[in-house]
């Protein structure tokens, strides 16, 4: 159905209807841009808030370094999560036919991927932020008391689950993305 | 929005709050304390405190040591930690630090007046100036001599200028009338200090109204007690309290017409932060009530320090330096007039 003929059928436009033809395409791609952009948003503010902290703390506690570093690979996981899923995101992107492209399947599929991208870029979003502080905390507390340093790792790991469901999600979500065969 | 500066302020403030947490490390324990106050002569402090944060700046003083060279050479630390804080900050955190030190400008250009007044000579005056309160005309106040000329003349152009607003008269300065100066600025300063945290908001606007209202609280009491018994009306008493804080307005009402100190604690006992401080004391002694509120103080500051995210770890900081040089001075005085046993009267112990 195209946008004329829409547009002659119904005295008053509907949203729905609008909604309805916007190509499962754009959908997609913008699934997939919001997978890996708002997950590496994440990451690099996760990044600057352990990073800021961790910097000025080592100048009293040089020896706090090292061991901190684990903050910011903990964020940087964060994107990674969000390339990987970004890349199997766009291999289920195929072509159907013109008459195909508004078919509910088409429909589906485009959805499926818009909203695996959706779940992985926020829970990616929101983990890079939980772990970035915990760090912060955890670098300026290891400065003061170095036995301190392990307790709060045990918190960032569990910040850091957050990431990895929003990811298992994402993928079982991607798996719906079937588009209608060609034949 | 109170509960989310997580997420913003490590983007300014995060290198300098994680700097003063380390500093606030080097801050003397205890144990130190102990140990300094075991010393039996000024070169044996010296000797301990070489091993602390102090070590270099004292290291190189030659043998026969005043006490105002170990103070003096303390402060110096202080005045570089902060230095060093204040080129690094921006704003907001640059005018905060600013405003921590208003409060020795006033208490520099009050002692520079005072020693004017009773014919001392500048030079020596401006050696015992507060280093934190230093500013470039300072020299000039020696000429003034009424509270306008010293405001045209100087102030306007320091950051003190729009606390002189309630205080220009065309009366000469007299010992009384600089004292009532000295409490109308302190009350200015603190009024302006607490506005701009107001402004701040968040976890910076709730810790400092604690400890302000804290401060303010303490001024009012010094006050009433050093006016009983002069010429100061109870409504120029009643003038000089600040208007925020817990004793606000009630209290302040209530102080205004005490006249004695066993009046002033009946004021305080009703209300329970304040009431813990008189409860050290027994009926009718006062020497031990500046302990007590240093004391009160320092548990104040040490609890700012809980929290991450906020400038009030600045000023707190900054206060808790200055407890350590004023402990460090009592106990080089002690030892210096060997008067060992008093040491205990006036230390407060951080950690």
């Amino acid at each position: 159905m195209s946008a004329s003929t829409a547009m002659s059928v119904g005295a008053s436009s509907s949203w729905s209807k609008a909604m309805l033809h916007i190509s499962p395409y754009t959908f997609s791609a913008v699934g997939i841009a919001i997978a890996i952009g708002v997950s590496v948003l994440g990451a690099a503010w996760g990044i600057y808030i352990t990073g800021s902290s961790l910097i000025g703390a080592a100048i009293k506690a040089p020896r706090i370094t090292s061991k901190n570093l684990i903050s910011v690979i903990f964020c940087e996981a964060v994107a990674i999560y969000g390339v990987i899923v970004a890349i199997i995101l766009q291999t289920k992107l195929e072509s159907v036919t013109a008459s195909n492209i508004y078919a509910a399947e088409s429909l589906r599929a485009g959805y499926a991927i818009f909203a695996s991208g959706i779940i992985v870029g926020f829970a990616n979003l929101v983990c890079g932020l939980c772990v970035g502080i915990i760090g912060s905390s955890c670098a300026l507390s290891d400065a003061q008391n170095s036995s301190l340093f392990v307790k709060i790792l045990v918190i960032e790991i569990f910040g850091s689950a957050l990431g990895l469901f929003g990811v298992i999600v994402g993928i079982i979500m991607s798996a719906q993305a079937t588009w209608p065969s060609n034949n | 929005m109170y509960g989310f500066e997580a997420l913003t302020f490590n983007i300014h403030g995060g290198y300098l709050e994680a700097i003063v947490r380390g500093h606030r490390s080097g801050l003397l324990t205890a144990s130190d304390y102990n140990n300094l106050c075991q010393c039996e002569t000024l070169d044996d402090i010296k000797m301990h405190l070489s091993a602390t944060e102090y070590g270099p700046h004292l290291q190189n003083e030659p043998s026969p040591l005043h006490t105002t060279t170990i103070v003096e050479k303390c402060t110096l630390k202080l005045v570089e930690d902060y230095k060093h804080m204040l080129c690094q900050a921006t704003e907001p955190l640059s005018t905060f630090l600013e405003y921590i030190t208003y409060g020795h400008m006033i208490d520099n250009v009050v002692l520079i007046v005072t020693g004017t007044l009773h014919e001392r000579d500048v030079q020596e005056l401006l050696e015992k100036c507060h280093p934190l309160g230093m500013f470039d005309s300072i020299a000039t106040l020696a000429v003034a001599q009424n509270m306008r000329e010293l405001y045209r003349l100087v102030l306007v152009d320091t950051p003190l200028a729009p606390y002189f607003s309630e205080c220009i008269t065309s009366e000469d300065l007299d010992d009384m009338n600089i004292e009532i100066m000295r409490n109308t600025l302190y009350k200015a300063y603190l009024e302006d200090f607490y506005r701009f945290c107001q402004k701040l908001g968040g976890a910076t606007a709730e810790i400092m109204s604690d400890l302000l209202a804290f401060e303010a609280d303490r001024r009012a009491v010094n006050i009433t007690i050093n006016s009983i018994g002069t010429e100061l009306t109870r409504d120029d008493r009643k003038k000089l309290y600040s208007n925020f804080g817990l004793l606000y307005p009630y209290g302040h009402e209530e102080l205004a017409v005490c006249e004695d100190i066993d009046q002033v604690r009946g004021v305080l006992e009703k209300y329970p932060p304040y009431q813990a401080i008189f409860a050290k004391l027994s009926y009718g002694e006062s020497q031990m009530l500046d302990k007590a509120f240093y004391e009160e103080e320092v548990k104040r500051l040490c609890l700012a320090f809980e929290q991450q995210f906020h400038y009030a770890v600045f000023f707190a900081y900054i206060r808790l330096r200055e407890q350590e040089i004023r402990n460090l001075m009592w106990i080089s005085e002690c030892v210096a007039q060997n008067q060992k046993s008093r040491v205990h009267d006036s230390v407060v112990f951080i950690f």
